[in-house]
């Protein structure tokens, strides 16, 4: 495929034209914003615009050594693991038992990828309604085990309940590429695999796991870029952060730093901090996942 | 297949029925709710499996508002519904038009700062809103949007992702064609309307199908920046609903919202679902 | 090694309701140690039938056995058979040498042992210096002998090849079909070897079972296929230029047809309808022979051939190069030898013993 195309239009303005919309847009909402956050991250302000200083790293500084900002760094990292590995997990044996009926696999992916279609906030809602307390069907049944389940008290079980909630909703996403990976190997390797000798499940492990890493590999950069950002409203529905600041993933603690607690110099340095992150992520993805083996 | 026993295929069918359960079962729990009545749930805790009788009252109050047995006043979700609506709307429609027009500029012209252009549009895709919400939201109230469709669509309209889609579309777009339609007289709008666009239809597809889930379940966004109750799209006016604490809530309401807020874009889903599976993994090669 | 028997093998597709047969019982002897090629045009069935042996596809009815033992019911793992597939279906992750041990590895065979095989299969191939490559960095060419010994040092008691030529350019093609042949010499595993490409049959086979349309036309050493086609089918479709084939009316020595008529030296096998068939290299000139009228001549280098009409039936000639050509719009003579002609049946389309 042609990096460049060998032929052009030869106008002048009607390129500036074309681009234009999607110039302005980029500028005014994302380099202000952006150019703004990195400014406001240097200053101290007071929250009622009075007076603004400039304090070089001190914002940042101030972060670093807060524990609840630690504690949320650990709780984001905990919450993104378990939720890339749970959800990839599922996701690959589904696919794997979706790719091998011949009958229905249409039918079963379309019932297991609607999910993608659910707002995370209302995500969050229908799981907290299921472990409300008092009227939830879960809850009930849980307590029926023996299980006492209070999310609104226990910090693990309020973490638990987001993971399932954001576990439940990728599910859909991850299970497509799975899919679609699995589709993509050769039938030709697995027949050879078999005249070879390798039983299914060896096949699995040396032929297609390896030959789907590519995708593993996507999916988990995607995943953990899902946890830290996509999950806002999950958790605003479901916990609010809590109890107590259990369950504030980094982005959620920047938004109410920044809106309910009107720290402004402090929600603007977390911000920045985020876009470090997502860009060392981003980068990840482009250089180890676009290089994707070609065979 | 190589392994033709049977059992195996046997077992990945009930693994795959106990996912679809397992996906399905918060839906059918919804569902559930949303037919019965509030004392049903709250006082006969833990609700009933079975569907209640309560259907068209509930989705009746949900959507047009009214008042509950505790005499507090439920807001109507069906304005809540028009606005996700347009919202939806506009910002699959709006991304999609800017993408393809600058995808269009960037494939088939060479002008000065293109290059630039190409970059900045690329970096967007590293951060996304959530990242840079504060400073946002003052750009947006200085430049007066809170509170209106503008201030709730715009800032979003601006994608990286369907401008590189289109792109890596139009790459692959034989010259042939160009050269053609240039012998034949036509100049580059009308290339464009007449022979990009039609062949473009299957990405405008996939992509519609995916921004309009984005615009519909957008939450952050208008929680910051809608105060008017006339503005909120449903997705983000079912947390208000969520005041009450657990027995305090209409939960079948609620319920019953949650169910009217995943309907269209569920829909959507299931009636393109082969342009939708399509574009999303076209999007991220 | 062993010997390979089919019996009466069928082969039906199922499609919701619809059942497609598309193997009608076929049967066929592989001697131990026998080099068989089964050829025909696409969609014959011979793709299916090999991977029927191999186990890649469910035996619908009859009987297939590798040396005494029925497969039927056996896994491809178990069947002991190793085979080389059309897009050569190299492992892309592993090295050359690991796509080689793989199979070795499953079978738990010792660690020098395998080294010690896959170091002989690559010396016989000539790849020992690719052993750490991927298959990626190879050409078609090598990846085919990667295949090739890979099947090799599995030492199994069969070798399957399907189409393995097929994706190779034609001086590949015909490089890798003398290599194949003196893999055999030395080897000498009992091989079923499927192609569409008639002159792979001819020159590789010991014997050839040539399909069309899910049936076995005729099984025979490649000479017998080519002097003795069985059927119009055979006759056709082995040799290149095809053999002339032409519907006549036989009235004893005379053959009519279209208003013409042509006389033969002897009686016609039987009176009415037939096929006259005649090699196209079996024809020579000769002024009093059967009138033929020149349309087309192509030279090949060594040969010609001439395209024209006898008896209004389109005909080819192959010549000498180093002889007269005639022109288009000639007529010239035809001379064939009565025993170089073949009949066939119109309605059987098979032979018609003489």
């Amino acid at each position: 495929m042609a990096i460049e195309k060998r032929v052009r239009f030869g106008n002048r303005w009607l390129p500036w034209l074309l681009v234009a919309p999607q110039m302005v847009i980029v500028t005014i909402f994302f380099f202000w914003p952006a150019g703004s956050a990195l400014y406001q991250s240097v200053l101290l302000q007071d929250a009622f615009g009075g007076s603004t200083q400039f304090v070089g790293l001190e914002n940042f500084d101030r972060l670093f050594s807060d524990g609840s900002y630690l504690a949320s760094f650990r709780t984001t990292a905990v919450f993104s693991l378990l939720v890339a590995s749970c959800g990839i997990c599922i996701a690959l044996v589904l696919a794997v038992m979706a790719n091998r009926v011949i009958r229905g696999a249409t039918l079963y992916t379309t019932l297991l990828v609607w999910p993608y279609a659910v707002a995370p906030a209302i995500a969050g809602v229908l799981w907290l309604f299921m472990f409300a307390p008092s009227v939830g069907i879960v809850s009930h049944a849980l307590r029926g085990l023996g299980i006492e389940w209070n999310h609104l008290l226990n910090g693990n079980q309020a973490m638990a309940l987001i993971v399932m909630a954001a576990v439940w909703k990728q599910i859909s996403y991850n299970f497509l590429f799975f899919l679609a990976g699995l589709q993509s190997i050769p039938k030709s390797l697995i027949e050879a695999a078999a005249i070879d000798g390798a039983r299914p499940w060896h096949r699995f492990w040396t032929i297609v796991f390896p030959l789907l890493s590519p995708t593993t590999f996507f999916l988990l950069v995607i995943n953990i870029v899902y946890a830290f950002f996509d999950t806002f409203a999950i958790v605003d529905a479901a916990t609010q952060g809590g109890p107590g600041k259990d369950t504030a993933i980094l982005v959620y603690k920047a938004y109410y730093d920044g809106f309910k607690a009107m720290d402004l110099g402090g929600s603007a340095a977390q911000s920045v901090i985020l876009m470090a992150i997502v860009i060392a992520l981003t980068v990840v993805q482009f250089r180890y996942v676009e290089r994707r083996v070609q065979y | 297949m190589v392994e033709r026993r049977p059992g195996i295929t046997l077992i990945a069918h009930l693994v795959l029925v106990l996912g679809v359960l397992l996906v399905s079962f918060p839906l059918y729990v919804t569902l559930v709710a949303s037919t019965q009545t509030s004392e049903q749930i709250v006082q006969q805790a833990p609700m009933s499996l079975w569907p209640g009788s309560n259907l068209i009252e509930t989705y009746r109050a949900a959507l047009f508002g009214g008042q509950t047995a505790s005499g507090s006043r439920i807001s109507p979700v069906a304005p809540m519904l028009k606005v996700s609506f347009i919202c939806a709307m506009v910002i699959a429609l709006g991304k999609i038009s800017i993408s393809m027009l600058s995808a269009f500029a960037f494939v088939y012209f060479r002008f000065p700062g293109r290059t630039l252009c190409f970059w900045m549009v690329f970096i967007t895709l590293m951060l996304p809103v959530e990242v840079r919400i504060g400073p946002t939201y003052q750009v947006v109230a200085g430049l007066g949007l809170l509170n209106t469709y503008a201030g709730l669509t715009v800032p979003l309209i601006a994608s990286a992702t369907a401008t590189f889609l289109f792109r890596q579309f139009f790459l692959t777009v034989p010259d042939e064609l160009v050269e053609a339609s240039r012998i034949d007289g036509a100049g580059p709008i009308r290339f464009f309307i007449d022979v990009l666009l039609p062949l473009s239809a299957t990405s405008i597809a996939a992509l519609f199908v995916i921004q309009f889930i984005y615009g519909w379940n957008q939450y952050l966004w208008p929680l910051l920046f809608t105060t008017d109750e006339s503005k909120y799209p449903i997705v983000m006016g079912i947390r208000r609903m969520l005041a009450g604490g657990d027995a305090g809530n209409e939960w079948n309401v609620v319920m019953a919202t949650a169910i009217l807020a995943m309907l269209p874009p569920a829909l959507v889903v299931l009636l393109m679902q082969k342009w939708f599976v399509k574009g999303l993994v076209d999007a991220e090669k | 090694m062993a010997a390979l028997s089919i019996r009466d093998v069928v082969k039906d597709y199922r499609a919701g309701m619809r059942v497609n047969r598309v193997i009608h019982g076929v049967s066929a002897e592989v001697a131990d140690g026998e080099f068989i090629v089964i050829v025909g045009p696409s969609g014959c069935g011979k793709s299916t039938l090999l991977r029927m042996v191999a186990g890649l596809e469910e035996i619908t009815g009859g009987q297939i056995a590798i040396g005494q033992r029925v497969v039927n019911d056996i896994e491809p793992a178990e069947r002991d058979i190793a085979m080389v597939f059309q897009n050569y279906a190299l492992y892309p992750h592993m090295s050359v040498f690991d796509n080689m041990a793989y199979g070795l590895k499953i079978a738990r065979v010792p660690r020098e042992e395998i080294s010690v095989r896959v170091r002989r299969a690559a010396a016989i191939l000539e790849i020992e210096a690719f052993l750490d490559r991927k298959p990626r960095q190879l050409s078609g060419g090598q990846r085919q002998r990667v295949a090739m010994g890979r099947a090799i040092v599995r030492e199994p008691q069969v070798f399957l090849f399907d189409e393995p030529l097929s994706n190779l350019d034609a001086r590949l093609r015909a490089q890798t079909r003398v290599e194949i042949r003196k893999l055999h010499a030395e080897l000498g595993v009992t091989s079923l070897f499927v192609t569409h490409d008639q002159v792979e049959a001819m020159t590789l086979a010991q014997r050839v079972i040539v399909m069309n349309a899910g049936l076995i036309e005729q099984i025979g050493t490649p000479e017998t296929i080519y002097r003795a086609p069985e059927s119009t089918f055979v006759a056709g479709f082995i040799g290149a230029p095809p053999m002339n084939l032409m519907p006549v009316r036989a009235e004893g020595p005379r053959l009519v047809r279209e208003s013409c008529e042509l006389v033969l030296s002897a009686d016609a096998p039987r009176d009415g309808e037939l096929i006259m068939g005649v090699r196209p290299e079996h024809a020579s000139f000769d002024d009093h022979g059967w009138p033929m009228r020149v349309e087309l001549v192509e030279l090949l280098g060594a040969e010609r051939l001439i395209h024209g009409r006898l008896a209004d039936a389109p005909f080819i000639v192959r010549t000498d190069a180093r002889l007269a050509s005639p022109s288009p719009g000639q007529v010239v003579g035809l001379q064939i030898a009565p025993e170089s002609l073949h009949w066939f049946d119109p309605t059987t389309q098979k032979r018609l013993p003489t």
